[in-house]
């Protein structure tokens, strides 16, 4: 049956209309209204320079399955994780020299224990990677146990492995730069079970230490890789992610079955 | 689907019909500017990707210079037991450029392989050969033992427990006048043989000397330990 289109609605009886607006006064309104109308403006005005409103009502205004629940936030919360150690580990990058000879573990116990709010920040940074890591996990097990990886998402669990790679790039490269002996070791270690790859894993870990042994460089290294190379891949696929998940939507959970449309179904013979 | 293609289209502009086309012209001018823009692109993005890389990849192909130190003179060390010294690596990073390798003089009755007879001094490395834990030589046992995962090694470094795949790294040893001063690393497989140095976890024996070859960064020597006099 097709749907009438909706009429406009009946000229309202003179007792009820609004009153027209005093001489001297605004267009019928009082503050608020103006700056309703400002803040309408101003969007209608960027929206005619950049068409932005379609893409923006696409990304948010989605249709959502029946059953979806709270697992399915977990990938949200992957995401804040990833934001709130991008902002803090900014504010950190103010503070943190990547020098070997003794200023790394330096500058690191002053914003521990003399910056305002230094320690508060460190500390959101540090536990923030565990965080995000259990996160990550979490995430990807919700993905898998509810077969939200299968067609046509294939792409998507892709992306997201690499992006879980890259997470753990991003926790070997920053746990080396509070260069204490912790930090030392372990990196002295992860180095060489790179070194372990048949071939190339030799020439990859003196790729990491810029040279054979570890030297003055492999700590500016690995602080470039950790807050310039790693977080623009990261930033990258994260919008390649989302723009998949947009694109092709969520999935109901497993047990949600879908409920049989009358008008759908094929005309028995 | 390649034939229809072939006898619709002649390789010469002038055939096809295309306006302003010349006698033996085979690029049209649209072609010409595609290809053309597109490789300026590419030279332009080559032209700063490729320097950028090679300053990344570049201490992976450069050889460094070969440094003998002083670690102390003739009389300090026994050919009974090990003495530590501390050696620098890499110079100017401080504490976490040195390392401590472990001397004593050669003792023709302990030193019995066939690879290090001209050598005076023995020089052992702390770097286990699992991966890289500093090892520490412990007197009562007559064994080097590493605190990470429980290698063990014996009087001549060779794993005798644990998970190490070789024994321990050495130094080239040379004496100069009272001075005994240390070279570079080499290792060694399970026969004492020497090799050029390779990182720890990277078996020496059989397939291993292949699958982790030498590297061209590292400080090396030729010849057989004990004959850089």
């Amino acid at each position: 049956m097709p749907r009438t289109p909706k009429l406009p609605a009946p000229p309202l009886p003179g007792p009820l209309k609004e009153p027209p607006p005093r001489p001297g006064e605004a267009n019928g309104a009082g503050l608020g209204e103006d700056l309703k109308q400002a803040g309408i403006s101003v969007v209608d005005w960027v929206d005619e320079r950049t068409s932005l409103t379609g893409p923006a009502r696409w990304l948010m205004f989605r249709k959502v399955p029946k059953g979806t629940n709270w697992f399915y936030t977990l990938g949200s919360a992957t995401l804040f994780a990833f934001l709130s150690q991008a902002v803090t580990g900014v504010f950190l990058a103010m503070y943190y020299r990547p020098d070997a000879s003794g200023g790394a573990y330096e500058s690191i116990r002053f914003v521990t224990n003399d910056v305002f709010l230094g320690q508060f920040v460190r500390g959101m940074h540090k536990w923030g990677s565990s965080v995000m890591v259990v996160l990550v996990f979490l995430h990807m097990g919700r993905v898998f146990f509810f077969g939200a990886y299968k067609y046509p998402r294939e792409l998507n669990w892709v992306i997201g492995v690499t992006l879980l790679i890259l997470t753990m790039i991003m926790s070997f490269t920053g746990y080396l730069l509070p260069f204490d002996q912790r930090a030392y070791w372990a990196t002295v270690v992860g180095v060489n079970i790179n070194g372990t790859g048949p071939l190339l894993g030799p020439y990859l870990s003196d790729f990491l230490r810029g040279g054979s042994e570890f030297g003055a460089t492999t700590l500016s290294r690995f602080y470039a890789i950790h807050m310039l190379l790693i977080p623009g891949l990261i930033i990258a696929l994260i919008g390649a992610h989302l723009y998949l998940v947009t694109k092709l939507g969520t999935t109901a959970p497993p047990w949600q079955k879908a409920k049989e449309a009358p008008e759908l179904r094929e005309a028995e013979v | 689907m390649p034939d229809r293609r072939s006898k619709q289209k002649s390789k010469y502009t002038l055939d096809r019909g295309i306006p302003g086309a010349f006698e033996g012209e085979t690029v049209t001018r649209r072609r010409f500017m595609v290809v053309g823009a597109n490789t300026a692109g590419f030279i332009a993005a080559a032209s700063f990707t490729i320097p950028a890389l090679g300053l990344g990849l570049g201490p992976v192909f450069k050889s460094k210079p070969v440094r003998w130190e002083t670690v102390g003179t003739v009389d300090q060390f026994t050919p009974d037991n090990y003495v530590p010294t501390i050696l620098t690596l890499e110079p100017n990073i401080g504490e976490a450029g040195k390392t401590t390798v472990y001397v004593r003089k050669f003792n023709p009755t302990i030193d019995t392989d066939r690879y290090d007879r001209a050598v005076k001094f023995i020089a052992i490395s702390d770097r286990c050969a699992h991966l890289g834990c500093p090892v520490r030589w412990v007197d009562a046992s007559e064994r080097f033992i590493c605190p990470c995962h429980g290698g063990v090694y014996d009087l001549l470094g060779r794993p005798v427990g644990g998970p190490p795949v070789r024994p321990l790294d050495r130094f080239y040893t040379r004496v100069r006048g009272n001075e005994v001063q240390l070279g570079p690393r080499y290792s060694v497989n399970s026969e004492l043989r020497p090799f050029s140095p390779r990182d720890p976890a990277e078996p020496l024996d059989g397939v291993g000397q292949y699958l982790y070859p030498s590297r061209p960064g590292a400080q090396k020597l030729s010849g057989p330990p004990g004959t850089q006099q």
